[in-house]
Parts: C-alpha cells; sequence; structure tokens
C-alpha cells in the first residue's frame, strides 16, 4: 500500500462505517479484557498491604501497653 | 505414561507454582499475540484482495471467524476445567474455569456484534432468529449465567462448584451451535474452512484468517494468565506466599 491509497483503504469500498466500527469494538473489548484483571490484581494488592499494616500496628500495641497510655 | 507427567502436573497446580508459571508465560504470550495479530491485520486488511462479491465487506470475517471459534473453544476448555473442578476438586480448575468466563463472553460478544454489523448490508438486517445466530446468543447467555452464579455465592469455593456445574450443563450447546448451519436451513452460511476436504476459501484469504485464529489463543492464553493470577491471589490471600508478593511489590 503507498500513501497515495491510504483514503481508499480508510473507505474500504464503500464499506467504511461496517468494517471499522467492527474492527473497534473488537479492539475495546478486548483492551478493556486486558485490563480489569490487572487492576484488580493491584488493588488486590493494595488492600493486603493495608491489612498487614493494620495488623502490625496492632502487634505492636499490644506488645507495650504502658508506652501506649503514657 | 511416564511417572513425570502427573508428578509436574501435580506440582504446577499447587496455588504458589501456578502464579509463577503465569507470571512467566503471560508476557510471552500476549507479544507473540500482538505481533501475529498485526500481521493478520496487514494480510487481511492490506494485502487480501476484495471478495468479487462482497468487496471490502467481507474483511470483518478475519475478526468474526477468529473470535467466533475462539468462544466455542474458551468453553470447551471451561467445560474441561469444570468437570475436573466437579470430580477431583482441584482448586486450580475451579479458577481456570471461572477465569475462562468472562474471556469467552467477550469474544462471543465480538462474534455477535461483528455479525450483525456483516449481516446489515449483505443479508439486509443485523439480527434474525436463525439457529446460528440464537445459538451463538445462547453460549453468550451461558457464558454471563456462568459469572452471575459464580458471584451469587458467599463462599467462592462453592459458587465456582455451582457455576461449574452449569457450565458442564452447557457444553450441549456446542455442538449445536457449530452444526446450527447443517442441520437447519438458516441464513448464516455454512464453512468455508475445512479440516477435511478443500475449502472454499482463497489462500490469500485463509493465511491471515489462520493467523488471527493463533493470535486470539495467544491472546486468550496471556488473559488467562492475568485472571488466574488475580484470583489466585484473592483466595490465597491470608497465606504466606501472597504476603510475600504484597511485600515484595511494595519495593518494586
Amino acid at each position: 500500500m503507498n500513501a497515495a491509497s491510504l483514503p481508499s483503504f480508510l473507505a474500504m469500498g464503500g464499506y467504511a462505517i461496517y468494517v471499522w466500527p467492527a474492527y473497534g469494538v473488537f479492539f475495546i473489548v478486548l483492551l478493556i479484557d486486558w485490563l480489569a484483571p490487572q487492576l484488580r490484581r493491584r488493588r488486590l494488592l493494595r488492600e493486603l498491604r493495608a491489612r498487614m499494616a493494620r495488623q502490625d500496628a496492632r502487634k505492636e500495641r499490644a506488645s507495650r501497653p504502658s508506652a501506649a497510655s503514657t | 505414561m511416564a511417572n513425570w507427567i502427573p508428578l509436574w502436573l501435580h506440582k504446577l497446580s499447587s496455588p504458589p507454582v501456578f502464579y509463577r508459571f503465569a507470571g512467566t508465560l503471560r508476557p510471552w504470550a500476549i507479544a507473540l499475540a500482538l505481533v501475529l495479530g498485526l500481521v493478520a491485520l496487514y494480510g487481511g486488511l492490506v494485502l487480501a484482495p476484495p471478495d468479487y462479491q462482497q468487496g471490502d465487506d467481507y474483511r470483518i470475517i478475519f475478526i468474526h471467524v477468529p473470535c467466533a471459534w475462539m468462544g466455542l473453544f474458551i468453553y470447551g476448555v471451561m467445560g474441561v476445567a469444570a468437570f475436573i473442578a466437579l470430580v477431583w476438586r482441584i482448586k486450580l480448575a475451579e479458577v481456570v474455569a471461572m477465569a475462562s468466563a468472562p474471556i469467552g463472553a467477550a469474544f462471543t460478544f465480538i462474534t455477535l456484534v461483528t455479525g450483525s454489523l456483516w449481516g446489515i448490508r449483505m443479508w439486509g438486517t443485523w439480527w434474525t432468529w436463525d439457529a446460528r445466530l440464537t445459538s451463538e446468543l445462547v453460549l453468550l447467555f451461558l457464558y454471563l449465567g456462568v459469572i452471575a452464579l459464580y458471584h451469587s455465592f458467599e463462599d467462592r469455593r462453592q459458587g465456582a462448584r455451582t457455576a461449574a456445574f452449569l457450565a458442564l450443563i452447557g457444553v450441549v450447546n456446542l455442538p449445536i451451535v457449530h452444526f446450527s448451519v447443517v442441520w437447519w436451513n438458516t441464513l448464516h452460511q455454512g464453512s468455508t474452512i475445512k479440516l477435511l476436504g478443500p475449502s472454499t476459501i482463497a489462500p490469500s484469504m485463509v493465511w491471515p484468517l489462520l493467523t488471527m485464529v493463533v493470535a486470539t489463543k495467544l491472546y486468550y492464553v496471556a488473559s488467562l494468565c492475568s485472571r488466574v493470577r488475580a484470583d489466585l491471589l484473592s483466595l490465597e490471600a491470608g497465606k504466606d506466599w501472597v504476603r510475600q508478593i504484597a511485600e515484595n511489590e511494595v519495593r518494586g
């Protein structure tokens, strides 16, 4: 394909309004499918870290009760 | 069978081992899928000639058919994993079955939408209740039913086993989808690519199509790895190996 034929390539022989939306749906749906589990994994690890930090803090308070009261 | 194969499978089904294995496999699978996908797109959109009857509209085939095959293929994988999960109660099989459902639903959705876009001009309608279209819609609803059932239980493992049962029953729909164009007189055309006997499609159109078939398979592997990793972290959140990952990713 040379540069001059780009408009005719995009026109898809008059079927551009059917061909390109089809490819658009393909890419958008798969992109969402690709990103969703990665965002979920990151969120899970963030929540887990927050829970671990809370547990550590509680353990520390329990180990020195006198220091907490002063 | 050699002794090391079941041993290796047994080791691989342990969550921390599979988590690491999936982490290694994922980048390779997605990279290959992207490369092959781009090659297929170039072959399908640029190199392949227009169809003598349908003009350029037929180019929807290069995503429509691979996605349709993936919808069936992933359901098959889900059915096998569901069977293993129900019979042997292997946690990883439950996870694989449940992680496959959204990916299969995505491919089936793409199949229906691209088919509609193709049908508007070629059939003069975007939808008709013919056997192929209806059974494909049932396939989408089966996927959505499995996902909904899985999430409707408080206990994730019980949800997975119940949804696995539904997935297994739904397997009867697979031959119906595949043979619908043979058994009934449908508006949808029959297969143009045949494993047995000559295909009724030009080689310049077949190779981009088959390349896209391989690319979508690899994409499924990569997406499955992502989802299984996230699910394993969530299911095993209290265990030491997950805590170590949580700690290590702070530094990383």
